[in-house]
């Protein structure tokens, strides 16, 4: 091989080296493309949502509608007074029993079950749990309480949404509670507390934040939710009126309001569809603002997401 | 003295009193869940009885739904095939989706890539009914006159998919809502399981000189391939069991015409059949007995589901460092 056919094959395989680099940097340039088509495809519909909700709904809006009574539909005024006064009782009932069972799951998951093959099932099924159609849970509590008692009730409400609302609020207690280093416990320890008190006094008030975390995001999953709501609170159009009748809720009424061939109809439930987006995106971005900023919270957000 | 130590014993015995009734406490709130499971399936199964004795196992694969007094027949086959291919539609556009949301939050830097992750989040933070009313106000109209009817007038004949009467309450639109609504479950928890994969793995790969994708391709998507199976699963299980938006969106129709012959076609889910049915069902003929077998089918479908995916996503997880298998 002489001197330049050496040459020669050097810039052939340079050649080729350099075609190869170019087509990889190509693909690595396209999937990179492609990717952020994929991020604005999810992102143009949130925004359009977002933006449709603000547009129709802001004209609907005013101190009458989110206050008073609906009146005849197709006639008058339709108000959205009783749903949200359904949604703030229904909330509070399923908080009610929600949060102390979540609570106190977190703390036995934390403190007492750690890796025991027992809290292991537990942390499982509570995983599974959270994610059974909440139709089910509806149905559920149509069968126990609303055929029971024989009316429709808030409770068999509450206690639907609470099914919902119980294991998030545990995992989430069970993560913040892990965070609390384990020498505070070791400290209340030396002092001679009992564990109860250690638990609570110590390590409760440390993790209060991450706590109130998920007791916060939880909530706002659960105003939002419908399906249950329709056989067990079934819908009003009156404010509350006792424990033995039905009630009204939010997201219920949008769904009510979006049946009805009326335009009013329409615009009311875009009207109600901003109200509650507006009082769950409030609830989100202030525990991002207050709690999340600085931390990663990375655990936390983990369980959530799933 | 002896009087203080005596003291001090009833006190802590007192304390210890307390800290038992505690744990005890706790871990009944702990084991809370696995009863209210087993209630729950206990109940629907009872309370469903009447249509398995009635129906057997037809009730499964029939296609009969006449809750007319007197002629009574249930069968629950349409809407099991209706949701399976909603939320099979639903995963095949939602799952690229998500996974590429994944990769972009990954590879870009940080100060861009939480807020976009936040805001992907928040579509999951976005109520089910207001998507429905989204749909079926605003989506539903653009995606018939833009998409549906060009894709029929060119394609309708020849191509069965492409068939029926573009309405815009259909199949294709209630799944297209879906996959918006299940992208955030599995985008955050694809990024969680990639970012599983060892740092070194990743640094081996651009040490050989590889581009980001082949990065991913090299180093990632092999290792995690189980973890992203789970996800995308889980993914299918929020989208079994979504109900208002699929309910106002796909057209809600019932028997042999909730079989969609194409995918403009209107149909049923599972969910969605028992939102508009349940409270109308009158208590007394086995309506009300077959709405709740459906929702124990979606309940066992959606547990099963859950089950296998919450297997994989934890084996993944969990995986250490060391060598690709």
């Amino acid at each position: 091989m002489t001197y330049t056919d050496r040459q020669q094959k050097r810039a052939e395989i340079r050649a080729m080296f350099k075609s190869n680099v170019r087509r990889r940097l190509w693909v690595d340039k396209i999937v990179v493309g492609t990717v952020i088509v994929c991020a604005l495809m999810a992102i143009i519909p949130l925004i359009w949502i977002l933006g449709t909700a603000v547009y129709s709904g802001v004209p609907a809006l005013n101190w009458e509608f989110l206050t008073g009574k609906p009146g005849a539909v197709g006639a008058g005024q339709i108000s959205i007074g009783p749903a949200i006064q359904g949604t703030v009782i229904i909330i509070a009932l399923t908080s009610l029993i929600g949060l102390p069972i979540g609570i106190m799951g977190g703390i036995y998951l934390s403190e007492y079950g750690g890796n025991s093959r027992f809290a292991k099932q537990i942390r499982f099924f509570m995983d599974v749990f959270m994610q059974v159609p909440s139709i089910v849970l509806g149905i559920f509590a149509f069968l126990a309480i609303v055929l029971t008692l024989g009316y429709y009730t808030v409770w068999a409400g509450a206690i639907a949404l609470s099914f919902i609302m119980f294991p998030i609020v545990a995992r989430s207690t069970e993560e913040a509670l892990r965070m609390v280093p384990w020498t505070y416990r070791e400290a209340g320890a030396a002092l001679g507390l009992s564990k109860m008190v250690i638990t609570l006094r110590i390590v409760l008030s440390q993790a209060k934040k991450g706590i109130l975390t998920g007791v916060l995001l939880s909530i706002s999953r659960v105003g939002g939710e419908t399906a249950p709501l329709i056989m067990t609170i079934l819908g009003s159009n009156i404010f509350f009126s006792g424990f033995d009748s039905s009630t009204d809720a939010l997201p219920l009424r949008i769904w009510r309001l979006s049946l009805q061939p009326y335009d009013e109809a329409r615009i009311a439930g875009w009207g109600a569809a901003l109200t509650l987006v507006i009082i769950i995106f409030a609830i989100h971005l202030g525990v991002r603002y207050f709690f999340l900023r600085d931390k990663s919270g990375k655990g936390l957000r983990g369980v959530l997401r799933g | 003295m002896a009087k203080q130590w005596f003291k001090r014993d009833e006190k802590e015995k007192k304390s210890l009193l307390s800290d038992k009734i505690f744990k005890f406490a706790a871990a009944a709130a702990g084991a809370y869940v696995l009863a209210v499971i087993l209630i729950i399936v206990l109940q629907l199964g009872i309370e469903s009885m009447p249509i398995w004795e009635e129906e057997g196992i037809g009730f499964i694969t029939g296609t009969d739904w006449n809750p007319v007094p007197g002629r009574e027949s249930f069968g629950a086959f349409p809407y099991i095939l209706g949701t399976l291919i909603t939320s099979a539609i639903a995963l095949a556009i939602g799952f690229p989706l998500s996974i590429g949301i994944a990769m972009l939050v990954m590879i870009i830097p940080k100060k861009i890539g939480q807020p976009l992750g936040y805001l992907v989040e928040l579509i999951e933070a976005v109520p089910s009914v207001v998507f429905g009313l989204w749909g079926l106000f605003v989506f539903r109209i653009y995606f018939r006159d833009l998409v549906e009817k060009p894709l029929h007038d060119m394609f309708g004949d020849s191509i069965f998919l492409f068939g029926g009467t573009p309405f815009g309450l259909d199949i294709m639109t209630a799944s297209i809502i879906l996959a918006i609504m299940i992208i955030p479950t599995i985008s955050s928890i694809s990024r969680e399981v990639m970012m599983a994969v060892p740092q070194q793995q990743r640094e081996a790969a651009y040490m050989l000189g590889s581009t980001t994708f082949e990065m991913f391709r090299m180093a990632i998507f092999p290792y995690s391939k189980t973890g992203l199976l789970g996800a995308s699963m889980l993914g299918l299980g929020r989208a079994v069991g979504e109900t208002m938006a699929v309910t106002m969106l796909i057209g809600n129709t019932t028997g042999l015409r909730a079989i969609p012959q194409s995918l403009f076609d209107s149909s049923q889910t599972m969910p969605s059949i028992i939102a508009n049915e349940f409270i109308e069902a009158s208590p007394v003929s086995l309506h009300p007995a077959a709405l709740v077998g459906i929702g124990l089918i979606l309940l066992a479908v959606g547990l099963s589901i859950n089950v296998a995916a919450h297997f994989l996503v934890a084996r993944m997880v969990k995986v250490n460092e060391g060598p690709i298998h």
